[in-house]
């Protein structure tokens, strides 16, 4: 019982370190980007070749994900994402879409369909009983490295000049850009982060969520799910949201294995039903 | 429905002779053009010509009407759906289950496939009245993903991820056979296209039509014009789904399979590209984009069979970077500050 709240925990996590960027950037710029995924499995395929081919220590590697993953969104964001900004929103999900597709079948073309494993080292692999909780070691790591996230990312935003810049970018952006803020940096510069962390979160989940070609179109749900639930105006809502969805998953998956699926999509479909705008809004946002 | 064209007695001259000039903008609006009377013909004309491409013509014609469908909440409507292959799906297995158990005549099972998916899209119509268009994309894709989840885990009758097999070739009426060459199935899924197209398009050019316009143009002034917003998304969201499930139930019949990937979010994403290619809003935009859509797929097909994904990817950025107006007018694209084709 234990064990799968502890499980829970890490998966939700894991969930949050990976959807946070969608957050931001959706909160921020408005836009839909369902090729968030594809970040993420970039940052996964680069930690599986780093730690086959150059023989990186998986800790190196998962920094390595990070800055791949956000260089390439920088890169993306400069070049094709900022033509797609103003757009509809059934522009900006066929563009996401259409880029997801295309990073599905690039890997696929490059790494095969099959599904890649990372070796986690020594001192993360195997599991002990305290206090009658099964702990995995590597879940536990996880769950430290993501909380050390989660109050890095809110030292951030709240107590940084950038933070302050971005959350007032994401209130109105047009006062913002008003007062002399470089909106166009502010996006830049989330964007990689989000897709950074994103990347982050595809290498820490490699072991947990397996990693394979379609990962974006496997995770877009969940991804999806955080962020509906969570609303985009804050890192507390995705967290929370992050968690119930991580725990709800978990423990659907282990007593009701036939329904497990149908619980992610039902939460979804409820939650948006009831409160549109997700469960934890900050009142009188923009 | 009070506004556009008044329907009680003209009290002076004036009302009365604007309500004659608002029939003559509308007579004129909903007329039908050479173009589109050639295009029909011929369309039907080919069921009587010698040709070995019978299969793939059926398969065009089931994917215009899919597209067709989409278009009519997309394209009049405005509403953003990201799961469109659920009554695609829906159709499809509902066909090939009636054939299957009951050998039932692909008319009568096209007719239940129909009223079962519009069922359907009325029941999950109220999901698509709330809230913005995100939430719409991702309430459709929970609606397409709980489907196909349910197609799946209830193998006993559809048979799984293995997809639906010995589903029996019917002949139409009772004694026309399902020839191999596809030329019964393409006339009979053309002549069903036909017939569902020109009643869409009567639907589009009536003032209910009209008011859908409205609607997606902008919802507020819509309901402040007293036009009943959600009433009308409602029956064209059922419409649609109708549609969309005859499309699925033509499929499932003609060729005498149904399998997962009839409600794979790859197929409402393909969907979603055809109403692209065409362009959205005037109904054959949906057909081009099927034609265009499975001539590609075909050509692509030839060259490299594996990674199709990937040129669907490029299409669709490719398209939204670029803009369809600009890239349907191939001479708009060396004039300097373009944009405005």
């Amino acid at each position: 019982m234990l064990t799968i709240l502890f499980d829970g925990i890490a998966y939700g996590m894991l969930l949050f370190v990976l959807a946070s960027g969608l957050a931001i950037t959706l909160g921020l710029m408005n836009f839909v980007n369902l090729a968030h995924g594809a970040f993420a499995m970039v940052g996964g395929y680069v930690t599986v070749l780093a730690m086959s081919r150059l023989n990186v220590p998986f800790l190196c590697a998962l920094p390595l994900a990070f800055l791949a993953s956000a260089v390439l969104g920088a890169i993306l964001e400069r070049t094709l994402y900022k033509r797609v900004y103003g757009q509809s929103d059934l522009n900006q999900v066929l563009f996401s879409i259409g880029l997801t597709f295309m990073a599905v079948a690039t890997v696929d073309y490059f790494m095969g369909s099959t599904q890649q494993f990372v070796t986690l080292p020594k001192w993360l692999q195997g599991r002990s009983e305290i206090a009658g909780v099964g702990v995995g070691y590597y879940r536990l790591f996880v769950i430290l490295v993501c909380v050390a996230l989660v109050v890095a990312l809110q030292l951030i935003l709240t107590k940084t000049r950038f933070g302050s810049r971005l959350r007032a970018s994401v209130d109105d952006p047009r006062a913002a850009s008003g007062l002399g803020i470089n909106i166009n940096l502010v996006f830049l510069g989330t964007f990689a982060f989000g897709s950074g962390l994103a990347g982050l979160g595809g290498a820490l989940g490699a072991d947990m969520l397996g990693l394979d070609p379609i990962f974006p179109l496997k995770f877009m749900v969940y991804f999806l799910v955080v962020v509906a639930v969570g609303g985009t105006t804050s890192l507390t809502g995705p967290l929370l949201a992050s968690l119930l969805l991580g725990i709800a998953d978990v423990a659907g998956k282990y007593y009701i294995p036939d329904f497990g699926a149908f619980i992610i999509y039902g939460v979804m479909i409820i939650t948006l039903m009831w409160r549109p705008q997700g469960l934890f809004v900050r009142a009188g946002g923009k | 429905m009070k506004s556009a064209i008044p329907v009680q007695p003209a009290a002076s001259s004036g009302a009365s002779s604007l309500a004659a000039d608002v029939r003559a903008v509308g007579r004129r609006w909903s007329r039908w053009q050479p173009v589109e009377v050639v295009f029909w013909v011929a369309a039907l004309a080919v069921c009587f010509i010698q040709t070995d491409n019978f299969l793939l013509l059926n398969e065009m014609a089931i994917l215009g009407l899919f597209a067709v469908s989409l278009d009519l909440i997309l394209g009049y409507t405005g509403i953003v759906s990201l799961g469109h292959a659920a009554f695609f799906g829906l159709g499809a297995y509902t066909a090939a289950l009636l054939a299957k158990h009951f050998n039932m005549d692909p008319v009568l099972g096209l007719v239940i496939s129909c009223a079962l998916s519009a069922f359907v899209g009325l029941v999950t119509s109220v999901l698509v009245m709330r809230g913005s268009d995100l939430t719409r994309l991702m309430v459709t894709l929970g609606v397409a993903s709980i489907l196909h989840e349910l197609a799946n885990k209830m193998s006993w009758l559809t048979g799984g991820a293995d997809g639906m097999t010995g589903v029996p070739e019917v002949p139409l009426f009772g004694h026309i056979e399902f020839d191999i060459f596809g030329r019964v199935a393409y006339s009979y899924s053309i002549v069903t296209l036909f017939v569902l197209f020109i009643l869409a398009r009567a639907i589009v050019k009536s003032p209910f039509g009209m008011s859908l316009q409205v609607i997606r143009q902008n919802p507020l002034r819509a309901a402040a014009m007293g036009v009943p917003v959600n009433l009308r998304r409602t029956s064209v969201y059922t419409l649609s789904a109708a549609y969309a499930g005859v499309a699925g139930a033509l499929l499932a019949q003609t060729t005498g399979f149904a399998s997962l990937d009839v409600l794979g979010f790859d197929r409402s994403a393909d969907v979603l590209l055809m109403v692209m290619i065409g362009g959205a809003g005037y109904l054959y935009g949906g057909i081009i984009g099927a034609v265009v859509f499975k001539f590609m797929q075909n050509w692509v097909a030839d060259i490299t069979p594996q990674y199709w994904e990937f040129w669907i990817g490029l299409l669709l950025v490719v398209i939204v970077i670029v803009g369809h107006e600009r890239l349907v007018r191939p001479w708009t694209w060396f004039r300097r500050g373009g944009g405005k084709a």
